[in-house]
């Protein structure tokens, strides 16, 4: 496509906008003027195709609805969604972008006149397209149906997975190949198509749902390369700026997210395949015994204590509760107890999910500490209080080289005095494997929903 | 190779760069912003969706191209609102920020 170079400076602008605007969203201080700025970016570059577009757009009645549904669907969800479900919604808004991405280098390639063959760049570009973004689009589909629990969030694997995933990505290999060099055509397209959705299904398939954040990162890097490769089908800079960044940028964010969790990318993605077998130690532990306790006991435990640290995960997002967590806490600050939150880097389902949802409850920052903040402090405690919190607390991660999540770093909860678990159950956390500590001589179980379990508390320590 | 080209590879790889290197170092707390973040940006495709949708014909080719359309548009929107929303929650904790929010 050519432009004028009026609309190449603005499509300049935009691609500066974007720059500026990902630079700002890695400081906290400047992260939401960040996303403004790039938002505006996208806001010129959109204005400006609809002018360079507005002779030789042969439907815009159609175009503008599409753009009038997509408006609408789009804000709504992302102001409707609750907090605990933003990871599903990001990974959702990161396959219909990757789905899209994929339809573009299809329509490019439908529309070489018959009898003609496309050039070498435009095949190679609509193979990778192709193929990056339906992985993705199919990809975020499972990553999506994991976390809204839709399906189970433990690895799915069988025996041969890794075989036939491996032939399956040699397929694709074969067939774009075959588009490239023998033109074989649309059908090839569309045999591509189906089996790079197969591909993102079959990848993901096997990856732990405590692993998703990280997942759903990787696919973002993959749209953004999707889209990257759409700019060179069309000859549009904008998209190959754009894309490029977001490919870049994502891949290291990646790395960083699965540095957090103490793991290699490779570990992670591909280290449920080949042990099927994980959960033989959970079998034999359904017999064993635990101790829980009322409410008012436990009560009176945190009420004398001097120092409480609280674990907060998942289910107290779930559960809505993270007022009743600061009213315990109000409480037991008035009784001079003091109170601290020890937050897991990945505390709830990404990182930084759980300081978020704090700080929705107006919970101090200060009391907010960093994993490698206080871990050192769990020994001086009285109480480590878990609340819907699992596998950031399991020892196995520290002592059991065969389990799943061994070298994840892990908060001490184990070396505090006792230990208190709030849980709804018995049930293993989003890992699906089963917690030693639960088991402890020091741990007292507190079974029920968070919220109401944390106001019967709040009652006990003031009547204490 | 025409020039158009090799314009284009140039900035491919000069964004390479570019992306490595504008993100260093970012605090744990801003990781799930700034992946949203980013998803938005690449909605940026809705250029892309738009310009090849001008151009189609066929039933078929419209279609998806309206298809095509309609998923960037959401990308981008949902995009740049639900990363708005979530960092909207950062300003709070400062010490004159709004005490009750709903």
């Amino acid at each position: 496509m050519h432009l004028s170079s009026g609309f190449t400076l603005l499509y300049l602008l935009a691609a500066v906008l974007f720059i500026v605007g990902l630079h700002q969203l890695s400081s906290p201080k400047h992260a939401r003027s960040g996303n403004l700025v790039a938002a505006l970016g996208a806001l010129i570059a959109v204005i400006a195709t609809i002018v360079v577009l507005h002779h030789s757009v042969l439907n815009w009645v159609l175009m503008a609805l599409a753009i009038l549904i997509g408006i609408p669907v789009g804000a709504v969800a992302a102001r409707a969604v609750k907090m605990t479900a933003m990871p599903q919604m990001v990974a959702t808004f990161n396959g219909v972008g990757g789905g899209a991405a994929a339809l573009v280098a299809i329509i490019e390639f439908l529309m070489v006149p018959k009898g003609s063959t496309a050039s070498l760049l435009l095949s190679i570009s609509v193979v990778f397209a192709v193929v990056i973004g339906a992985v993705s689009f199919s990809g975020s589909g499972v990553a999506f149906a994991k976390l809204q629990e839709l399906m189970r969030g433990t690895p799915l694997t069988y025996p041969g997975q890794q075989p036939v995933n491996g032939a399956v990505a040699a397929a694709i290999v074969v067939m774009g190949v075959l588009i490239v060099v023998s033109g074989i055509g649309v059908i090839g397209l569309w045999l591509l198509l189906l089996l790079a959705l197969v591909l993102g299904v079959a990848f993901v398939l096997p990856i732990g749902g405590a692993d998703m954040p990280v997942v759903i990162s990787m696919l973002n890097a993959f749209t953004g390369l999707a889209v990257a490769g759409d700019g060179f089908v069309l000859g549009l800079p904008i998209l190959v700026v754009g894309g490029t960044l977001v490919g870049a940028s994502g891949t290291f964010l990646t790395k960083m997210m699965s540095d957090n969790m103490g793991r290699s990318l490779g570990n992670l993605l591909f280290g449920a395949f080949g042990k099927v077998q994980v959960g033989t130690e959970t079998a034999a532990s359904g017999e064993r015994s635990v101790r829980s306790g009322s409410a008012d006991d436990i009560g009176t435990l945190l009420a004398y204590s001097q120092r409480v640290i609280i674990v907060p995960g998942y289910g107290l997002a779930v559960a809505q509760a993270q007022h009743a967590v600061r009213d315990l806490a109000d409480a037991l600050e008035k009784r001079g107890v003091s109170v601290d939150y020890a937050i897991h880097p990945v505390a709830g389902r990404m990182p930084g999910h759980m300081n978020v949802l704090l700080a929705e409850a107006n919970i101090p920052y200060e009391q907010l500490k960093d994993m490698d903040e206080i871990n050192d402090d769990f020994k001086s405690a009285d109480v480590a209080l878990v609340v819907g919190a699992n596998d950031v607390v399991n020892p196995a991660a520290r002592d059991s080289p065969g389990s799943p999540i061994f070298g994840m770093p892990i908060l001490n909860a184990d070396q505090a005095k006792n230990i208190i678990f709030m849980k709804r159950s018995m049930r293993p956390g989003f890992a699906g494997i089963d917690n030693e500590l639960l088991y402890d001589p020091k741990t007292i179980m507190l079974f029920g929903d968070a919220k109401d379990s944390l106001t019967q508390l709040v009652a006990a320590v003031k009547a204490a | 190779m025409n020039t158009q080209l090799v314009n284009e590879i140039s900035i491919f790889v000069l964004a390479i760069f570019l992306g490595f290197e504008v993100i260093s170092k970012v605090p744990t707390i801003l990781h799930t912003p700034l992946m949203s973040g980013s998803n938005a940006i690449h909605g940026v495709i809705l250029v892309g969706a738009m310009v090849i949708m001008a151009s189609a014909s066929g039933p078929l080719e419209l279609t998806l191209g309206f298809v095509a359309v309609v998923l960037a548009t959401i990308n981008m929107v949902g995009g740049y609102v639900v990363t708005d929303r979530m960092l909207e929650m950062f300003k709070s904790r400062n010490p004159k920020g709004p005490a009750n929010r709903e």
